[in-house]
């Protein structure tokens, strides 16, 4: 293979690539077969970090960045005046080979432009895929794009061999996307969403009957929003994200700060700053409704359509909802436990395993990992010293805000540091 | 204290177990456990040298298993953090879990327990991280090389990942703080000792037990990294934060090589 053209490509297509945020490698439960190379079983690994501290655990670049549509929002538009470039199916499996074997990924991610149409685009991605299970004995990850408009036949090809499925909705609401890519129809992005969920839904029945059943997707789909780009409010975003996770039984929705790349007078100009502050409270408020036990109108709904930018939204609606606290840790089940803020759910195990052998006094809240500073407005222990002045909930906030405001900053990853 | 004795054993987990053994069989009031290549004698005390015995070490730890196995997981862990006194506290568990009083490895707000889990998670950690940073380097022998130099002594904890991704290559991984390595055959993984030469990592120039194309493609691999970074969302402390600077050495995406 001829390096300085594969980087030269590379180049091009990794670059127009980065702008999906997912990076899950996790999820899949593929083990090394008759001693091939790799495995996808439980967590994946990040291998290395961005230097804007994303995880990068897969080779995540574009077949071909040539495109037929004009979507706004996108680099890879077709009146965009930028490099293009094609891979050859070959190339992408050597690469993702190679740098599998180096430990340097978990596996690859390949998405595509749309080029000649949607199912000629499907029928590249799934060639990849396939070359890499059944000529490599490659039992890495492999998350390939389902391009919007692709037949039902290539979808289900795509999931014998990908660990995960992933179509784009990118704009949250249909409105929208009717400004933002007209030539596209809401229809093509969802009907290779309900293909990938119905054979999900099959596989899962037929397993259970038959063992040897071949996997389907399992790690499941996902979808990714952008942010910022449309005017949409965070009840927009989150009731859009509740219907996708409801409806298509997706794995992760993802929320992704609009870069701006293009001078459009749709959307916001180039060197507009990216909301990670609002990314970073709309993944909060995704694991609230995920692990916490909330339900999305009790965060969001039509007396407050957006979430308090200064305090997470846990916090947030604890401060509207003084009248559950204080609560006893010592005494409070596991879903009200799970509510107070600065206790993550982590905490939650660990107070509910360390009470069963004494009663939990602040000390051994703090042992626990707790971040009291915040928790202790909101709950008593075993102690006579709890907070007993009856406190409004802005000057809780704060005092808060007061005693964290050098960690607040530090807010805008993700992934980690969702509740601490 | 009167009759109490330092366990003197060889630096190995199942020495250590074995230690264990002799002070419950031999209702011995231990002073202390040490590895030999760190005894020191105390003034009062005498010392014992326990000789290794596989067997006795099995009961051990099928015993704590029994009793827990999360216990048994984060003793061995916390072990490898090789510590400065992680026997005694390991000691002083061990028989807490053998005592009737009630412990339990999830019973956080008892002190030893707190101590050993956070070790154990640090010693995870460390795992975890070595998983992930091992950057592979083709030899010309046809062996996929890497030298690491963990915080602990991680490398039997990631024999098992290691062994089952890379199922169809040769490889090996060196500790080269401890001397010693994990060289897999396509068969068996076994523990190597050896004079490395020269050390792969972070190096400026050019390898020549290296192949060719493996400069290649950590140049492929260092361009990937450049092209993923989003400019306007930059920040280094972050960065930073989930890659300590330590371990800059092992990533071919943060040094040039010329
Ligand atoms: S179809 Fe996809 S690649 Fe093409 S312009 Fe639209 S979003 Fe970009």
């Amino acid at each position: 293979m001829s390096f300085e053209r594969i980087k030269e490509k590379l180049n091009i297509l990794a670059d127009a690539a980065k702008y999906d945020v997912s990076c899950a490698s996790s999820g899949s439960n593929r083990t090394n077969k008759n001693k091939g190379l790799g495995n996808s079983t439980g967590m994946g690994i990040c291998h290395s970090y961005t230097e804007d501290g994303r995880c990068v655990s897969l080779l995540k670049i574009l077949m071909t960045n040539y495109c037929i549509y004009d979507c706004a929002y996108c680099v890879t538009r077709k009146s965009n005046d930028i490099k293009r470039a094609a891979f050859k199916i070959q190339e992408v499996v050597d690469l993702t080979i190679n740098f599998y074997r180096r430990n340097y990924i978990e596996g690859l991610f390949l998405s595509s432009g749309i080029f000649k149409s949607a199912d000629y685009t499907m029928e590249r991605l799934v060639a990849v895929a396939k070359k890499l299970r059944e000529e490599e004995n490659f039992n890495g990850y492999i998350h390939l794009k389902s391009i919007p408009g692709a037949s039902d036949e290539l979808m289900r090809e795509a999931g014998l061999y990908a660990d995960r499925l992933s179509v784009n909705i990118e704009v949250p609401t249909v409105s929208g996307l009717k400004l933002l890519a007209p030539d596209k129809n809401y229809e093509d992005f969802t009907k290779p969403m309900l293909k990938v969920k119905n054979e999900i839904l099959q596989y899962k029945a037929e397993k259970k009957i038959i063992k040897s059943t071949p996997k389907y997707a399992p790690a499941g789909q996902s979808t990714q929003m952008i942010i910022g780009a449309t005017g949409e409010s965070d009840k927009d975003i989150m009731y859009s994200a509740t219907h996708y996770y409801k409806n298509y039984h997706m794995k992760r929705v993802y929320y992704s700060g609009y870069v701006p790349v293009a001078e459009d007078k749709r959307l916001p100009a180039i060197g507009s700053q990216v909301p990670l502050l609002r990314e970073n409270r709309l993944y909060q408020t995704d694991w609230l409704l995920r692990f916490y036990g909330f339900h999305v109108k009790e965060i969001l709904n039509a007396d407050f359509p957006n979430l308090d930018m200064d305090v997470d939204p846990k916090l947030g609606w604890a401060l509207r909802n003084m009248q559950h606290f204080p609560v006893d840790v010592n005494r409070a089940d596991k879903a009200m436990l799970a509510r107070i803020p600065g206790i993550g759910m982590q905490s939650v195990h660990k107070i509910i395993n360390a009470r069963k052998f004494r009663k939990l006094n602040w000390e051994h809240l703090k042992n626990i990992g707790i971040a009291l500073n915040r928790a202790k407005y909101f709950m008593i222990c075993d102690s006579s010293k709890w907070e007993k002045r009856d406190l409004e909930p802005s000057r809780i906030k704060g005092l808060i805000l007061q005693n964290s405001s050098g960690k607040f900053r530090k807010e805008y990853s993700n992934q980690l540091q969702l509740f601490s | 204290m009167i009759n109490s004795k330092i366990l003197v054993y060889d630096g190995s987990f199942n020495g250590f177990l074995t230690a264990v053994f002799t002070a419950f069989d031999e209702k011995v009031s231990v002073s202390d456990i040490q590895r030999e290549d760190e005894y020191q004698s105390g003034l009062f005390s005498e010392s014992e040298t326990v000789i290794t015995d596989n067997v006795k070490a099995k009961r051990v730890w099928y015993g704590i298993d029994k009793k827990s196995h999360t216990a048994i997981k984060q003793i061995y862990f916390a072990f490898l953090s090789e510590s400065k006194g992680i026997e005694m506290l390991l000691y002083r568990y061990i028989r807490k879990l053998f005592s009737k009083l009630d412990t339990s490895p999830s019973d956080y707000s008892d002190g030893i327990v707190l101590k050993i889990s956070q070790l154990a998670k640090s010693v995870g950690r460390e795992k975890h991280r070595m998983e992930a940073f091992v950057r592979f380097q083709l030899t010309k022998d046809g062996i996929y090389f890497a030298n690491i130099e963990p915080d602990f002594n991680v490398l039997p904890l990631i024999s098992k990942h290691f062994r089952s991704r890379y199922a169809d290559q040769y490889w090996l991984i060196y500790d080269v703080k401890r001397k010693y390595g994990l060289y897999y055959d396509l068969k068996k993984v076994e523990v190597v000792t050896m004079d490395l030469k020269e050390l792969l990592t972070n190096r400026i120039h050019k390898s020549d037990s290296l192949t060719p194309a493996e400069y290649d493609f950590q140049d492929l691999w260092n361009n990937y990294f450049k092209s993923t970074n989003i400019k306007s969302r930059i920040n280094l402390k972050l960065h930073q934060q989930h890659v300590p600077k330590r371990y800059w050495k092992y990533l071919s995406e943060k040094r040039e090589v010329v």
